[in-house]
């Protein structure tokens, strides 16, 4: 008989003197929990927005798009649904502001009709989104307008055409900050293109109908209808249906991707709590051998400890869903600019449900571990204080291990799309654990065996206190180190990213690319080059082509059997060919045979490889193109292994020459320009002459991703501080639990006469170590991920940036340090005698 | 009178760095109920190790222990832990008390592990008869050494044990002290007729009891 309601009452009784302390254990939950509700509360908010405004996330009904002009058939059938479309062609093209002299590539949307009909373009002032279209005039980004300095009245240059900007653009049915930073929108009246000269044929223009559907028409049922006819004729849809899916879809990743940084912190947190109950437990033995002494079971006394975990993890589980729900109100600015709706944040009570549920469950689990171990107590040591129980684990400590695993696998899967996925990241997660330890043991038993005796007794007591019993020091490295290496690992990646581009446009490299220019352009922008003093580094002939078959196969015959290895995308995309006799430099042919020239009227084509392996297109293969009209059949002479981080126009399909030649093209330049003064000054000069021609920048890409690394950066470095804060609390409640049992050492080495300054001294090299040791193994972690990331992902080689590191470094040791020493603060200002009356 | 505890060829053995050391050596001996005997000997010759066994808080290597007619080596130790709580009160050198409860919840535990009804009402009466009654809800930490082994006396009658072990229980106190409570043991003692088994180095609080066991390397050497 377990006498339950003696056990609670021995529980409360047990813990009421220790209430601080176990909080203390269990606020380590806290930050985990607080973070993972916020994330599921955040992703409640969400699905409901995304219900909320499904119909603005496209503006319409229904939207209908291609990249290629849109037939006359497929018009008519666009004219023939019952309600009211607008029209709109997006392209990029190259903005020039007059007044300041600022030239960009943007994403121009000449627009007609009165999209959106759901949801509204934002716009300061506001009227102008409804006025733009009848005067002529146009909307531009507002980062935009601050890049250059322009405001609202000035004028605007896009090709042959000035025009009056209306109104900052602030917001776009559907469209994320992201995708602004990455293509900032000018909207202009679609009827004023003409006059821009924009819009000649070989433009790369897409052209979408947004339709707002009477009110009797099913959208749905229409699409079953027409649907097929549109997919055939290549053309893109979106019902508010799908396009709310996909937006759901999107935000899933995103939430999952998040919540798996939530769960390291609640893993983290877990240790702590794991090792705050161990050092509990060790505390309490000679209580609970009393308690077996008089008779209670093992069973009981078991019982007696899990009811406080229980009830102290459903007081720290409730605490975290109530901060989590105060971050979920943070969260939604924090992550603004990679949704494509606003949130306003809701309470979501079953996002707190798990919370609690996942809390108590996390929190027992690795409570268990330290609990079994209460049943070994024996009742001898009542009597015996020396006694100890025989060393062999307990089985039913690796039946708990086994528990904690399963729960982590189960949560990730919940988490992430596949078994495998989570099996991946329940490896990574142990395997990082457990190098840490390994480090961490390691480094103590390096002290051990090296220790230096004829150091100072102030550094020997320090080092000692590192491997001395109930030392804290491998978990103190786990929980730092695994914050620091999270941290550490997002700066290098981002330094990688950043690096990769910035030598690419080093040296004498191609750093600028010139595009559309037309055929008849062509050697008038190579001039223009020139005179500006600087290098035409390459110049491509593109031709636009679509594929209509491999072998016998089209898209019809991969729509009828999906077991076909051929991706129905190697079908609709447009591809973008060149043709030449030699290959680049950022090319190598693995297999087959390249001449670059037609062999007796059979044209040659050379291929990619991954595109060809993924699409099981062999060499001897047949590819029939659709080049503007008139069909060419081609033969697969090789495969190609290209370089794609070559800043350098790299293609999938290679033309050889003697094929091409005569059909309709346009060109690329690659250029090296030295800095940002001539830059601007030849991007201006080609705008002027040349409208019509884009560039790209890579030093406006190196903002772009900037700007991109930087808003997903914050997102993650706003998750990672749940770890970093997890790793504090556990710090703090790690020192704090260490004061108990620092205070007989203190109180003796204060009776041997030792002075405040000494143990001031002994506590802060302590900390001192552990802080450098956690710091180190977290960057040195941290090192070898990216280093691996580089190598293996990113192909290129890494070289960090040691002064953030530094600073990193530095950070976490002061912390350690001051955390520690204020902790000792109410040993040393207080007499031995009083502390010992006090503590014990 | 009837023997409430005997021994059989009680053996303890431990092995320490691989050779065997054997702590206790085929020790026979008997307990008639409502007796007092002391077991007295030098540090490390065994007697710890034989109350300890006797009390049920440890298995023997060999040999049996009969505790009120229950061969305690057959039992598992929650079953000895019943044993425990039925049967047995204990009073320690270090008094032993439940740091986080007061001293009223200190001398309810062991009734209250036996569902007892009028569990406060009979601690309240056993800490007034220690001199405690006024001290009742302070914690361990408030009490001198002395009011901490009243308290620990109380809880050792608190269920009514057919059998009181002691192991020095006043070894940590002044001698003022120590006889207060020698005093309160036996006074307790004859008024509840429990069995008194004590270890103890003190040759005048040993003198005080029916019988005195000598041990010496582990073995019985004499009985006085």
């Amino acid at each position: 008989m377990l006498n339950f309601p003696w056990l609670l009452r021995m529980a409360w009784r047990d813990s009421r003197k220790n209430i601080s302390r176990l909080l203390l254990f269990i606020s380590s939950i806290i930050i985990g929990i607080a973070a993972l509700v916020s994330i599921f509360s955040l992703g409640d908010s969400m699905s409901a927005e995304i219900d909320n405004q499904a119909a603005s996330l496209i503006g319409a009904d229904l939207e209908i798009s291609s990249s290629k002009p849109i037939s006359n058939a497929i018009i008519k059938l666009i004219d023939s649904i019952p309600g009211q479309y607008s029209e709109q062609r997006s392209f990029a093209s190259m903005v020039y502001f007059p007044r300041t002299g600022g030239t960009r590539l943007v994403q121009v949307r000449a627009l007609e009709g009165d999209f959106p009909y759901y949801g509204q373009l934002e716009t300061t002032p506001v009227k102008a989104a409804r006025d733009f279209r009848a005067r002529k005039t146009v909307l531009v980004d507002r980062a935009l307008l601050l890049q250059f300095n322009v405001r609202v009245g000035d004028s605007v240059r896009l090709g042959n055409q000035g025009y009056v900007i209306e109104g900052e653009l602030t917001g776009v049915p559907g469209q994320t900050g992201l995708s602004a930073s990455v293509a900032p929108i000018v909207f202009i009246p679609l009827e004023t293109l003409p006059k821009t000269g924009l819009d000649q044929k070989g433009s790369r223009i897409s052209t979408s109908y947004f339709i707002k559907t009477d009110k009797r028409i099913d959208v749905n049922t229409l699409m079953e209808k027409i649907g097929p006819r549109l997919k055939e004729a290549g053309i893109n849809y979106d019902t508010i249906e799908s396009k709310k899916e996909e937006t759901a879809r999107s935000f899933r990743d995103l939430s999952r991707f998040l919540s798996l940084i939530g769960f390291i912190a609640l893993l983290l947190g877990c240790i702590g709590v794991a090792s705050a109950i161990h050092i509990y437990i060790r505390e309490k033995i000679n209580s609970i051998a009393l308690l077996r002494c008089l008779g209670t079971t093992s069973r009981q006394a078991f019982m007696i400890y899990l009811i406080q975990i229980i009830v102290i993890g459903f007081i720290g589980s409730v605490l975290g869903v109530l901060l989590g729900t105060l971050i979920q109100q943070l969260l939604p600015v924090v992550i603004q600019d990679l949704l494509p709706v606003k949130i306003n944040a809701v309470l979501s009570w079953r996002a707190m449900g798990e919370g609690l549920i996942l809390g108590m469950i996390i929190s027992v689990l690795f409570a268990l571990s330290p609990l079994v171990s209460i049943r070994k107590i024996s009742p001898l040591q009542t009597i015996r204080m020396s006694y100890q129980p025989d060393g062999k684990r307990d089985p039913l400590t690796w039946l708990i291990y086994s528990m904690v695993i399963l729960f982590i696998i189960v949560f990730t899967r919940l988490q992430l799309r596949s078994w495998s996925e989570a099996m991946w990241f329940t490896l990574s997660v142990i395997i990082a654990f457990a190098l840490l330890t390994l480090m961490a043991r390691a480094m103590m038993w390096l002290i051990r065996k090296f220790f230096p005796t004829s150091w100072s007794y102030l550094w020997r007591q320090g080092l000692s206190n590192l491997y001395r019993p109930n030392n804290q020091t491998a978990l103190l490295i786990v929980s730092i180190g695994l914050g620091t290496a999270l941290i550490c690992t997002l700066l290098f990646v981002e330094s990688i990213l950043m690096k990769r581009l910035v030598i690419s446009s080093s040296g004498d490299q191609p750093n600028m690319i010139l595009f559309d220019i037309q055929t008849a352009q062509k050697e008038a922008v190579k001039q223009l080059t020139l005179a500006q003093g600087l290098s035409v580094k390459d110049m491509v002939p593109i031709v636009n082509m679509r594929l209509e078959r491999i072998n016998q196969t089209t898209i019809e015959t991969i729509r009828k059997d999906s077991s076909n290895p051929i991706q129905p995308w190697v079908f609709n995309r447009e591809y973008r060919v060149t043709f030449r006799d030699s290959l680049t430099g950022s090319e190598k042919i693995s297999k087959g045979k390249w001449t670059g020239k037609p062999d007796q009227d059979l044209i040659y084509v050379s291929i990619e490889d991954g595109y060809g392996t993924r699409n099981k297109i062999m060499i001897g293969d047949t590819m029939t193109f659709n080049v503007q009209g008139t069909l060419m059949e081609t033969i697969v002479g090789s495969y190609r292994k290209v370089d794609w981080n070559r800043v350098q126009t790299n293609f999938l399909i290679v033309f050889p020459t003697g094929v091409l030649e005569k059909a309709p093209q346009f060109h690329v330049l690659l250029t090296h320009v030295p800095d940002v003064t001539t830059s601007a000054r030849f991007q201006q000069t080609l705008v002027k002459t040349y409208p019509n021609i884009s560039v790209i920048d890579l030093n406006l890409v190196l903002s772009i991703l900037d700007d991109i690394l930087g808003k997903i950066g914050f997102v993650i470095r706003f998750m990672a501080g749940f770890c970093i804060l997890t790793g504090l609390i556990v710090l703090i409640a790690s020192v704090l639990i260490s004061k108990y049992q620092r205070i007989q050492e203190s109180v003796l080495l204060r009776t041997l006469g030792a002075g405040r300054k000494q143990i001031y001294a002994i506590n802060a090299i302590e900390y001192f170590l552990i802080g450098a040791m956690a710091a180190t193994t977290g960057i040195l972690l941290a090192l070898i991920a990216s280093w691996a990331l580089a190598e293996f992902s990113f192909d290129t080689s890494f070289s960090p940036d040691w002064l953030p590191v530094l600073i990193i470094f530095i950070v976490i040791c002061a912390l350690t340090v001051l955390i520690g020493l204020i902790n000792i603060r109410s040993i040393v200002n207080r007499s031995p005698l009083e502390i010992l009356r006090n503590e014990n | 009178m009837a023997t409430l505890l005997s021994t059989e060829h009680l053996s303890k053995s431990y092995t320490s760095g691989g050779s065997k050391l054997t702590v206790l050596d085929n020790v026979n001996l008997q307990v008639e109920e409502g007796s007092t005997m002391a077991i007295v000997g030098p540090s490390g010759s065994g007697k710890t190790t034989l109350l300890g066994l006797c009390a049920g808080l440890d298995s023997a290597s060999s040999g049996s222990v009969v505790l009120n007619g229950i061969r305690l080596e057959t039992l598992t130790e929650d079953q000895r832990a019943e044993v425990r709580n039925q049967y047995i009160g204990f009073i320690f050198q270090n008094f032993q008390l439940l740091p986080t409860l007061t001293a009223l919840e200190n001398v309810m535990v062991p009734m209250e592990l036996r569902k007892q009804s009028n569990v406060k009402a009979r601690a309240i009466e056993l800490l007034d008869k220690v001199g405690l009654k006024d001290r009742s809800h302070h914690y361990p930490v408030q009490l001198s050494g002395g009011e901490q082994q009243r308290v620990s006396l109380a809880r050792a009658f608190a269920n009514t044990p057919r059998i009181l072990f002691a192991d020095e229980p006043t070894g940590n106190l002044d001698a003022e002290t120590s006889e207060r409570i020698e005093n309160l043991i036996f006074s307790l003692n004859e008024e509840a007729g429990t069995t008194l088994i004590l270890v103890t180095h003190n040759q005048d609080l040993a003198a005080r009891t029916n019988r005195i066991v000598r041990i010496k390397g582990g073995k019985l050497v004499n009985e006085i």
